[in-house]
């Protein structure tokens, strides 16, 4: 039954990382594209986790961790740059 | 597992999964930038701390031991969630970009001064011409 559900959640997951691809693609501002590769990076998390579930290993938290981390620095990054023209200023 | 918690599990798991689609066809499907900036940062953050609790109670079984990991990473994501929307927000306004005709207050200025009568001008003009 864990393993039923383990991988319905993974396809939703999966068609979620699709759609979010295909609003990267299509984003008319240069924004869309920025918050389609935030949820992007939020929806790799979900699948790492699943796959940490489905082989009872530990490892898999520090790399959702780490992408968690640098997801949101590079989030911050790209809308500072927007706004100001300069991410260090 | 016992078999009530491997439902508890699964519908933790099928709960968020459910979440973080909804928050992806919002991501499509909404009309301009603004509204989509809501789907991404409510839905999927709920999505995810679903999935989190879920493989918590898997690794907490697991292990013997209470499994801190996921707590860590769903806490990190409550927080980043709203700051990395408000610079998003912020960077549209500042961009200027598209947005839905009438959400702006600015779109109904004229017909709010179309709808003024007629013959009682505004303060500033009977100053002007007294």
């Amino acid at each position: 039954m864990l393993e039923l559900a383990l991988k319905i959640t993974a396809g939703m997951v999966l068609v979620a990382l699709a759609l979010n691809v295909w609003r990267l693609l299509l984003g008319p501002s240069l924004t869309d594209r920025i918050l389609a590769l935030d949820t992007l990076y939020i929806n790799s998390i979900a699948l790492i986790i699943l796959l940490g579930i489905y082989n009872l290993s530990a490892l898999y938290y520090e790399g959702a961790l780490l992408i968690a981390m640098l997801g949101f620095v590079s989030t911050a990054a790209l809308c500072k740059y927007l706004l100001r023209g300069d991410i260090i200023e | 597992m016992a078999e009530w918690i491997e439902i508890l599990v699964s519908a933790l798991l099928i709960i968020g999964g459910i979440f973080v689609l909804i928050g992806s066809i919002g991501l499509v499907k909404l009309p301009d930038f603004f509204t989509r900036l809501h789907a991404p940062t409510k839905a999927t953050t709920l999505g995810i701390g679903s999935v989190l609790l879920a493989s918590m109670v898997v690794h907490t079984l697991h292990e013997g031991s209470v499994s801190i990991h996921e707590l860590v990473i769903s806490l990190f994501l409550f927080i980043t969630a709203p700051i990395s929307a408000h610079m998003l927000a912020k960077a549209a306004l500042h961009r200027q970009v598209e947005h839905l005709q009438g959400s702006d207050a600015r779109d109904h200025r004229e017909r709010a001064e179309r709808q003024l009568p007629g013959d009682a001008p505004l303060e500033n003009d009977a100053e002007a011409s007294n």
